[in-house]
């Protein structure tokens, strides 16, 4: 069948060049749309097309809003829009009017009208909301077709605001008749899933419904649904592995319709989602992965090879036997099967069977051993696709002994490539392995080099600074490191003698580090040649400011002598008027230090040998800067994310004092980045003064007492990192310098912690077994507050502090860097502020999924129990009471001060000939007090009596004015215990036992109680305002319609009187259709209603802080509005 | 933006020989390593997919192939020009396989017979001036097809552990 098409598709040319013209005149003769397509075949230009469609736009602009246009020619004009915005012109005045098309015409012009806002419009265009009235009212249409449509917009794009508007309908949709508008429900719900997993969290057991739909496409539609949930939270759904199994096993043999074969192969697409849910389900657990195993067989056994379908099975299947607990029948299948795949002569497999390869080989080598041949075929592969993925599959299996092969082809590759991602991607791979597993330091330098070249800018900021890092700290053979540097000068110089305009900015910083560090290494080296390669470097005129600071570091490093000096003079001419800040102060330095060899010597010792470097990781120098500006009325410096925070506060109520807020704190710190450089001079020379500050700062005692807070726990941990950045700054001076942004703001906030946090020795230690962690790569996202993630670049080598410090190169330049640095820093602060944004938003993004779980483990845990616990011991304690009249009925009545509040009847729990138990609840101000009655039938005491009680979702605590120990015989007794809501349910179910000693021998009997919880709602009196204030902060809602009481005159207010009457809501205000109520379930958890009556029904939205509350509540109010 | 990726995309498509295979990484164009192109060549015309990790490579394929030989039956004996001329009634098709990005339908009877309703509703609106309130009740009662699916559907046995409703 595909075969004819595919003939008939490939015959289409030549039948084209003689139909077209009569098919073409054919069609344009009935309609504008075909004048125009057939006016922009005979363009020649593109200049001709754009005129020719603006006159077109233009004219279409007339027409649709012309009044007179007719739904008709609406349609049509739609339909051109349509095709100039394909084109690539914008048509942005016809968005309004498909929106009108949509709502106005007939199902015809619906559709096209639909169809345009969909091409049209962005997923929160803010004309979208216009839609949702459409939606709202196609979806409740009697026509099929209309609801297709309007399910299929949904689908499309919807505003993610508006989707409580009309989740109740989409839902309700899941229960239609037509399979094919269930269908289309379902992934509008996977839709709403993906765009606010918490709008649909109450439906989840609805999923479950359309998982068990009897119509296979139903199903088909809800395994979208149930993947990405999976996908989010795999543990939520192991119990239905077994189910997924089943229904895999029963599509493997074919126990479908034929209607659902595909090349006679039984629904491929869906055994393709169930093999991809599956291996996620089965990922490093060995029990749901022993279930898989026979279906995983069989599915293999089953494709037999003859189609592409039934490859895209088999791959699927292959990659689930190799993600989930491994079975080594089944990998050694597998093995075969991508071993097909590699070999086979269809391109599309090979790469599939390099992917495969590439996914199994950290699991199983030898794999790769078997398919070695293949593997160097597919390297000289026409296809550049291929040949990628297979340098992919290299890249996992390199090792010290094939590093150089492989690097020379991924090599061979990059040069070819043309594409900036590929690039970028493979530059980051090559230095990755070459860093890892370089054999020798010529290769390596060389392998660098080329690396550096070829990514030109686009590079990772990461792998020059890795290297840099690398070369700086060394390995621990002194010689070698020696042997490398040289290499890295030589190789560097002679670079610099050739062709310089070429290289990439990256790489022409790193080669002014290298110099400026390790020349002299080279002793027959004239360091005044070096600095005229590197002056020469400056006069280029591609090269950034930012590279002629790294040049102009470098300088500084190195004039010594004469030549160099008057060189150096020479180019500080030159820049110490530079309008670029950074630029201007480099060369006030190299200018200072030039004229100065004293100061240089001390600051840039040539041999320092092997002391430690002591650096000030508290930045204690600036404590008498940070004193004086606090005392002199400086906000005390907050870390970012605090600041943040703040700025988030801000909108609400501040209740904070003044001095804390968030401007004053901005602007000192301007003030104090513009005017460092006189600081600076001050700053260090007190540098290590601290004695006398602390008690500077004792006399402030007031506004350090502000600074402590601020650096409190909170504090600490940001404070990790800058000892990190700072060891950075001590051994890679240029490093320091404005291209590193992030390290250098938070250094800052070292610089501004007062002197009371100084440097524990224990962050050191954790420094120095975090060093000690693995050699990964991965720059992970780092969670605010967390200093790992951020750290992890320094430690690819795996070296204590103490011994890096001490194989660090012989001049270190440190005391310029603080002064410059913290000047930089000042500058870039704002610039992490920003930076932190997108990770709060990530923290805050996670706790949805896993209430949403908990939901559903819940109410599946809980639901069973209310059936069988309660009914059946009211019904034996009544007949145990109908036979036993000969006793006295114990007489029960409340305790005194119970007796005026609401309390339920006195309901028996259980009894025997001995003993009889009663319980009600009385509904107290702010709990819900439990009384049991119990009483003594015997003729002998009890003594001992005790109760207990399990209970998850309750706290149940003696109320200790009536503790109970004994019952004199024919007595009765109370017994409060007060309760407390733990976690929202609808009901709680209580299960106790007494236990008791009568005539010396110890009984015990259990007995269960239930409440609802309507018992714990109280009023909540709030106004108005204070509602609005609160409904947006509560994030767990729910909405839905329920019936409204229809019997008076108005039928909202009568509504919200028998919430009020039977659930006790204070209802705050009724405005025209729309009412809202407050409640609350203790003192601290609100519930807020929100109804509004729409087409007969009263829309409910309940929201509140506490999860569960919302939809427990609204079953209540359901229930009661259905019982009246 | 729009523009730009339907130019590159073509641009690298149009690049390729026959004897490639079907997928591309399209890089940073589409949204990076996550996502991919795969492509099917007919004659002239290129149908290209854009798609997540979350898709089947071949499936993918093969779905491309339905919605062709689905144009093919909708058009009879598709060509181009339909597909320009009637690239509205392209996209009504291809709502019916993809619905908002997740494969809707594969099997091509259910698409067909899905469009063909449209069709038919089409059609009587050509009499809608004629006879409106004819025509207007006319597709109000038109049903949807629903291919029979009864044959060996008992068969087919889901147990999933339900909810209960609370």
């Amino acid at each position: 069948m595909s075969d004819v098409v595919e003939k008939t598709l490939t015959a289409l040319p030549s039948l084209l060049s003689l139909d077209s013209q009569t098919v073409a005149t054919k069609l344009s003769s009935t309609s504008k749309l075909g004048a125009l397509i057939r006016g922009i075949t005979e363009l020649r230009s593109k200049h001709e097309e754009e005129k020719l469609i603006q006159r077109e736009l233009a004219s279409l602009k007339d027409q649709v809003s012309s009044p007179h246009t007719s739904m008709r020619q609406m349609k049509e004009a739609m339909v051109r829009a349509i095709y100039c915005e394909m084109l690539g012109y914008e048509a942005s005045f016809s968005y309004i009017h498909a929106i009108k098309l949509a709502q106005q015409g007939s199902i015809l012009d619906k559709r096209v009208g639909y169809l345009a806002v969909c091409l049209f419009l962005k997923e929160n265009h803010e004309l979208l909301l216009l839609l949702v009235n459409t939606v709202l009212k196609d979806l409740q249409s009697t026509n099929l077709i209309e609801v297709c449509m309007a399910l299929t917009v949904v689908s499309q794009m919807f505003p993610k605001d508006m989707i409580p508007a009309i989740l109740p309908l989409v839902e309700e949709k899941l229960n239609h008749s037509k399979e094919i508008i269930r269908r289309k429900a379902v992934l509008a719900l996977y839709k709403f899933y993906v765009m606010a997993p918490n709008q649909v969290q109450h439906i989840h057991n609805k999923f479950r419904k359309a998982l068990c739909d009897k119509d296979p496409g139903v199903m088909f539609a809800s395994l979208h649904i149930y993947l990405q949930m999976i996908k989010d939270n795999p543990e939520g759904y192991k119990d239905l592995t077994g189910s997924f199994v089943t229904i895999l096993k029963q599509v493997v043999s074919g126990k479908l319709p034929m209607d659902f074969n595909y090349h006679t192969v039984p629904a491929p697409w869906l055994q393709i989602q169930l093999l991809r849910i599956l291996s996620i389900l089965g990922k490093n657990d060995k029990h749901s992965s022993e279930i898989m195993y026979e279906v995983l067989d069989e599915s293999l056994k089953r494709a037999e090879i003859n189609h592409n379908i039934t490859y895209a099975i088999l791959y699927e299947c292959v990659k689930c036997i190799y993600t989930i607990y491994p079975n080594s029948d089944l990998h050694e299948k597998a093995a075969k099967c991508i071993g097909n795949f590699v070999i086979s002569s269809k391109i599309n497999l090979k790469y599939l069977g390099l992917k495969a390869l590439t996914f199994v080989i950290q699991q199983d080598p030898k794999l790769a051993l078997q398919h070695q041949m293949t593997i160097i075929e597919c390297l000289d592969h026409p296809d550049i696709l291929i040949k990628r993925e297979t340098l992919e599959l290299l890249f996992r299996i390199t090792n010290a002994q094939n590093v150089t092969v492989i690097v020379e082809k991924m090599l061979e590759f990059l040069h070819q490539s043309k594409d900036d991602y590929t690039t970028i991607d493979l530059v980051g791979k090559v230095a990755e392995i070459a860093e890892k597993y370089a054999p020798e330091n010529k290769w390596f330098i060389e392998t660098m080099n080329t690396v550096f070249s070829l990514g030109g800018d686009m590079i990772q900021a990461d792998i020059p600074n890795s290297f840099l890092k690398l070369l700086s700290e060394g390995f621990d053979n002194e010689e070698e490191n020696k042997k490398l540097r040289l290499f890295a000068v030589d190789s560097y110089v002679s670079l610099l003698e050739g062709e310089t305009r070429k290289l990439p900015q990256r790489f022409l910083q790193v080669i002014a580090w290298v110099l400026g560090e390790y020349s002299h290494l080279r002793t027959d080296l004239d360091p005044a040649k070096v600095m005229t390669l590197l002056s020469k470097l400056l006069d280029i005129r591609q090269i950034s400011s930012e590279t002629k600071t790294w040049v102009l570091m470098a300088m500084t490093k190195l004039c010594s002598g004469e030549a160099s000096i008057s060189k150096a003079q020479s180019v500080c001419e030159d820049y110490r008027s530079s309008s670029d800040t950074v630029l201007r102060q480099r060369a006030h330095e190299l200018q200072l230090l030039s004229q100065d060899p004293a100061l240089r010597g001390q600051l840039l010792p040539l041999h320092r040998g092997s002391e430690t470097l002591e650096v000030d990781f508290s930045l204690s120098f600036l404590d008498a800067f940070v004193s004086e500006a606090l005392a002199a009325g400086a906000a005390p410096y907050k870390p970012p994310h605090q600041r943040h925070e703040e700025l988030a506060q801000e909108k609400a109520l501040s209740l904070e004092p003044y001095e804390l807020s968030l401007p004053i704190n901005m602007s000192s710190y301007s003030v104090s980045g513009r005017q460092s450089p006189t600081l600076m001079s001050g700053s260090s020379g007190l540098s290590g003064d601290s004695t006398e500050l602390s008690a500077k700062g004792s006399s402030a005692t007031l506004k350090l007492e502000g600074v402590k807070r601020v650096w409190g726990k909170e504090g600490y941990l940001s404070k990790e990192d800058p000892v990190e950045e700072v060891a950075q700054v001590e051994t890679l001076s240029p490093l320091s310098s404005p291209n590193q942004p992030p390290g250098a703001g938070r250094t800052l906030s070292n610089a501004a912690a007062p002197s009371e946090t100084p440097e524990p020795q224990q962050e050191k230690l954790q420094l120095a077994s975090s060093l000690f962690v693995g050699l990964s790569l991965q720059t992970s996202v780092c969670l605010m507050g967390q200093p790992e993630p951020t750290a992890q670049r320094f430690r690819r080598k795996a070296k204590t502090p103490n011994s890096s410090s001490s194989a660090l190169p012989e001049r270190v330049s440190v005391a310029p860097v603080p002064t410059s640095s913290v000047d930089n820093m000042l500058s870039h602060d704002p610039l992490e502020a920003t930076s932190m944004l997108p990770e709060v938003t990530h923290e805050t993004i996670l706790p949805p999924n896993t209430e949403v779980n908990a939901l559903l483990i819940d109410t599946a845990n809980s639901s069973p129990s209310p059936s069988n616990g309660v009914e059946i011991p009211f019904e034996t304690s009544e007949n145990e009471i109908a036979k036993t009249p000969k006793h006295e009925c114990p007489v029960r009545s409340l305790p005194p001060d119970l007796l005026g509040l609401p309390h339920t009847k006195i309901t028996s729990l259980c009894s025997s000939q001995t003993l009889d138990v009663s319980a009600c609840h009385v509904e107290k101000d702010d709990s819900v007090s439990l009384l049991i009655f119990t009483s003594n039938l015997s003729d002998s005491d009890m003594e001992n009596i005790h109760f207990s009680f399990s209970t998850e979702q309750l706290q149940v605590s003696l109320s200790s004015e009536r503790p109970l120990h004994e019952i004199l015989k024919h007595s009765n007794a109370v017994c409060e215990y007060s309760l407390t809501v733990h976690a929202p349910a609808i009901h709680f179910q209580m299960v106790g036992t007494l236990s008791y000693e009568s005539s010396s021998q110890s009984r015990e009997m259990e007995f269960s109680y239930k409440l609802p919880l309507s018992s714990f709602i109280r009023p909540l009196v709030i106004s108005t305002e204070q509602y609005g204030t609160h409904w947006l902060d509560f994030s767990n809602d729910t909405k839905q319609n329920l019936a409204l009481v229809s019997e008076g005159q108005d039928p909202l207010t009568d509504t919200l009187n028998i919430l009020k009457r039977k659930l006790g809501l204070h209802v705050v205000e009724v405005i025209g259709l729309e009412g809202i109520a407050a409640c609350r379930l203790a003192q601290d958890q609100p519930c807020l209603l929100h109804c509004r009556v729409n087409a007969g029904t009263l829309a409910v939205w309940l929201r509140s802080p506490v999860p569960k509350l919302p939809d427990c509540l609204l079953y209540h109010c359901q229930r009661v509005l259905e019982e009246t | 933006m729009q523009q730009q990726i339907i130019r590159e995309t073509f641009h690298l498509v149009s690049k390729r020989d026959d004897n490639v295979c079907n997928f591309l990484e399209g890089g940073s164009l589409i949204g990076g390593s996550d996502y991919k192109l795969i492509y099917r060549h007919y004659a002239t015309l290129y149908f290209v997919f854009c798609v997540d990790s979350s898709e089947s490579e071949l499936g993918i394929l093969d779905l491309i192939q339905v919605f062709v030989e689905t144009l093919d039956k909708c058009f009879e004996n598709v060509c181009e020009l339909d597909l320009i001329f009637h690239m509205d009634k392209v996209h009504y098709i291809l709502q019916e396989v993809v619905m908002g990005g997740m494969v809707l339908e594969t099997n091509m009877n259910e698409i067909v017979a899905q469009v063909e309703v449209q069709n038919r509703m089409e059609k009587s609106e050509g009499g809608l001036s004629a006879a409106p309130a004819r025509a207007v009740s006319a597709v109000k009662n038109m049903n949807l097809p629903e291919i029979p699916r009864n044959i060996n559907i008992g068969d087919i046995n889901i147990k999933v552990p339900s909810l209960s409703p609370f």
